[in-house]
């Protein structure tokens, strides 16, 4: 089992996302994370998903999709073969803020992007570990909520859908 | 000025017009009312078969598209009327079928309200389609039908589904249909690489020991010509899947036989032996392959397969050849040294006296009292036309009407194969046989498949359908009890049924109709009935606890396949 970074290229069509899920589902493989976005090209939609499983599925997975009519063309990449990044927000009670908090903050390059009467809202990209190291340092600033993103990544291969697109 | 824009509901019996539809298979409902009554005034252009039940017109259009090679066409109203489609969507998904499927659907405002006969039908459907859309605006109905064409069609073909608003019906709006040449994110026919090409025919032509199986792409590709002529350059064996059948002459030199979980024992025995496997169009299914791990390990398998998702998907190929195998085959026959692979051949003869012995003259010239399916299909023979086509249901008489029919042309298999559809048969000889009318169509089937799509004799007598209806009744679930009796210890748990009086129902649906039960008047029934003029039902009681051997049981190895 190994950490796959899935890329999609699509038509932005009603129900894709439907119909890329339902390949995972039928094979039993978890979606770890998801996102989706528009990309470079003009009405071409693209969507990362990040999956552990074996290379046997995940080849089996990209074809699949690639399978569906709206689906231009898959791609998948191992970690090392793509540059990714999450972004996640920590939410802290205005009571926790003290010295030690802006130490932290330093050390992890997060950042506060909103600050409200009772709470203030931090801010960090990086890679899921670092994500979740601040998040264990937080638990003991009372954190009151935590989301992450999912993966947004590009691909190291120079090969680009444009090329692909007009192949 | 006159207003020239018309409703959506004419709009789709034009499109289909357009595409040069013959049959419309459907049943009318409230959410497709529109469309019916459009189709009204087009009588003179399109025909419109009125099934018994939604599942048998799906069948119908499958058939129909099975014979003829085009898109099959079905209609069905909203809620019930399209999820009896279901079945048949995912039946000529896993068989490559083209299907347009065209349901009704309750007026847009009234989606997600639970509305009466309202049903998800695009999400009961998405994974099972090839595609699938609704259409809300009268604008877009066209489009959608022209690009579910091309869809259903184009590369490993399948069926599509248009789900239609009853208010995208009833709108006005300009009629101009343009067809579907293609869509920028789905590529039909790969370009085929010819260095993959060049690798294939090398290891061919060292190969001593090569094998082809063919499927069912080889039809779909109409590649029967390019096949032959790879074989005959090659001198290579070769052996059909379910579907592949009629692919190839059973006559010419090298078709060595069936292969599968009942298919014939030297094509199965041999895989483990070859050197090289050369699959043409298909899919190593599991019924072909048995146990995974051990399957042709011996060999290097090189695979021509138009789907990508296919290759390596079940077996690991040396060489792959993506594309259309019309194009590849060529291609790589002019790569190849004429050979002839005689002494090889010759151990599949060998084996193939070993199973005549053991099982084929037991079942074409018993000895005892009761009668077998297999001498049925024996006469079948006797009668029938080189192109006649075979429609068979799912269970022992489909393995056995498969193994003994006699297939001489291409075209002539109609049976559903991955998805094992029982009631598939009788709907799907309807439109076998509308597909067309100067072929002999026989439909073989048992007496649990019957009844389940068994309201169709309705529809074979309102249009005159001069199918042949064979029903091998040994009263059991046939193959469900020969597992029953091999590998459950003979608990024949709710497999034996009480059947009723066939040949009365079929009278009284005002069908000719016979029953044999004695060996000495089977030849001369089937001689009736193979010339008589229009639909024909006749019932033959088999021995009731016969088997179908050879038999790869399930998760077994080809070697392992059993003679008794």
């Amino acid at each position: 089992m190994n950490r796959y970074t899935i890329s999609l290229f699509t038509e932005n069509f009603i129900g894709i996302l439907n119909r890329v899920t339902l390949i995972f589902t039928r094979r039993g493989v978890n979606i770890d994370a998801l996102t989706a976005s528009e990309s470079k090209e003009d009405g071409v939609h693209r969507i990362t998903i990040e999956v552990t499983t074996t290379e046997e599925q995940v080849i089996q997975i990209v074809k699949q999709t690639e399978k569906i009519i709206d689906v231009i063309k898959s791609f998948y990449y191992k970690d090392d073969e793509v540059v990714y990044q999450e972004i996640a927000l920590y939410k802290i009670p205005i009571s926790s803020l003290d010295p030690g908090l802006e130490k932290v903050i330093r050390q992890y390059n997060a950042r506060i992007i909103s600050a409200e009467k009772e709470f203030v809202v931090i801010e960090m990209t990086g890679h899921k570990e670092d994500t979740k190291a601040l998040l264990e340092i937080l638990k003991d600033f009372s954190i009151l909520e935590f989301a992450r993103s999912g993966r947004v990544a590009v691909a190291k291969p120079m090969g680009t859908i444009e090329q692909y697109l007009n192949n | 000025m006159k207003d020239s824009r018309i409703r959506g509901a004419e709009i789709v019996i034009k499109s289909l017009v357009a595409e040069n539809s013959e049959y419309i298979f459907g049943y009318p409902g409230g959410a497709i009312m529109p469309v019916y009554d459009a189709l009204y005034d087009y009588a003179d252009q399109i025909k419109h078969v009125l099934t018994r039940h939604e599942q048998g017109a799906i069948h119908a259009a499958q058939g129909y598209a099975r014979v003829s090679g085009k898109v099959g066409v079905c209609m069905a109203t909203s809620g019930p009327g399209a999820t009896n489609l279901i079945t048949g969507i995912a039946d000529a998904m896993i068989d490559s079928t083209p299907l347009v499927c065209i349901t009704g659907q309750v007026a847009s405002p009234l989606l997600g309200t639970d509305a009466f006969q309202e049903t998800d039908v695009v999400g009961f459907s998405m994974p099972g389609t090839k595609w699938n859309i609704q259409v809300r605006r009268v604008e877009d109905i066209a489009p959608a039908i022209a690009k579910g064409f091309h869809i259903a069609r184009s590369g490993r073909p399948g069926p599509v589904l248009i789900d239609i608003t009853k208010d995208a019906q009833n709108a006005l709006g300009e009629f101009n249909y343009v067809p579907c040449l293609g869509i920028r994110s789905y590529r039909p026919y790969p370009k085929v690489n010819e260095n993959s090409v060049a690798k294939a025919a090398e290891i061919i032509n060292q190969a001593k020991r090569p094998y082809v199986l063919y499927g069912q792409g080889v039809v779909i590709g109409k590649a029967e010509e390019e096949l032959k002529a790879f074989l005959d350059k090659s001198g290579i064996p070769a052996a059909c899947t379910l579907l592949g059948s009629g692919a190839l002459d059973e006559d010419h030199p090298q078709y060595v036989g069936k292969l599968g979980m009942h298919g014939n024992y030297a094509p199965n025995m041999l895989t483990n032996k070859c050197d090289v496997l050369i699959a043409i169009g298909m899919r190593f299914d599991d019924r072909v392959t048995g146990d995974l791990k051990r399957y042709a390990k011996q060999a290097k398998v090189i695979h021509l397969e138009l789907d990508n998702a296919e290759i390596n998907k079940n077996v690991k190929c040396e060489v792959s050849i993506l594309g259309d195998c019309k194009e590849s085959l060529p291609l790589l026959t002019e790569k190849l040294k004429e050979k002839s692979h005689q002494d090889w051949l010759g151990e599949f003869r060998k084996l193939e006296e070993k199973e005549k012995s053991a099982v084929v003259s037991l079942d074409l010239l018993p000895t005892k009292t009761g009668l077998t399916m297999g001498e049925v299909i024996r006469y079948v023979n006797d009668f029938k036309k080189d192109d006649a086509i075979l429609v068979t249901d799912v269970g022992q008489h489909q393995m056995i009407a498969w193994r003994y029919f006699k297939y001489k042309t291409t075209r002539t298999q109609v049976t559903s194969g991955g998805l094992g559809t029982m009631g598939f048969s009788l709907p799907a000889a309807l439109g076998a046989q509308l597909a067309d009318l100067n072929r002999q169509v026989i439909c073989v089937v048992g007496d649990g498949g019957i009844q389940m799509t068994i309201q169709e004799f309705g529809t074979i007598m309102q249009t005159q359908s001069p199918v042949k209806i064979v029903l091998l009744n040994n009263n059991f679930l046939g193959m469900v009890r020969q597992w029953q009796q091999l590998f459950f210890d003979k608990r024949y748990s709710f497999t034996e049924l009480d059947n009723p009086d066939f040949v009365k129902i079929a009278e009284a649906y005002n069908m000719k109709a016979s029953k044999v039960t004695e060996r000495d008047n089977l030849r001369d029934t089937v001689a009736e009935m193979m010339v008589h003029d229009g639909p024909y039902f006749l019932e033959v009681v088999v021995e009731k606890e016969d088997n179908v051997f050879p038999m790869i049981p399930t998760g077994c190895s080809v070697e392992e396949v059993r003679l008794s």
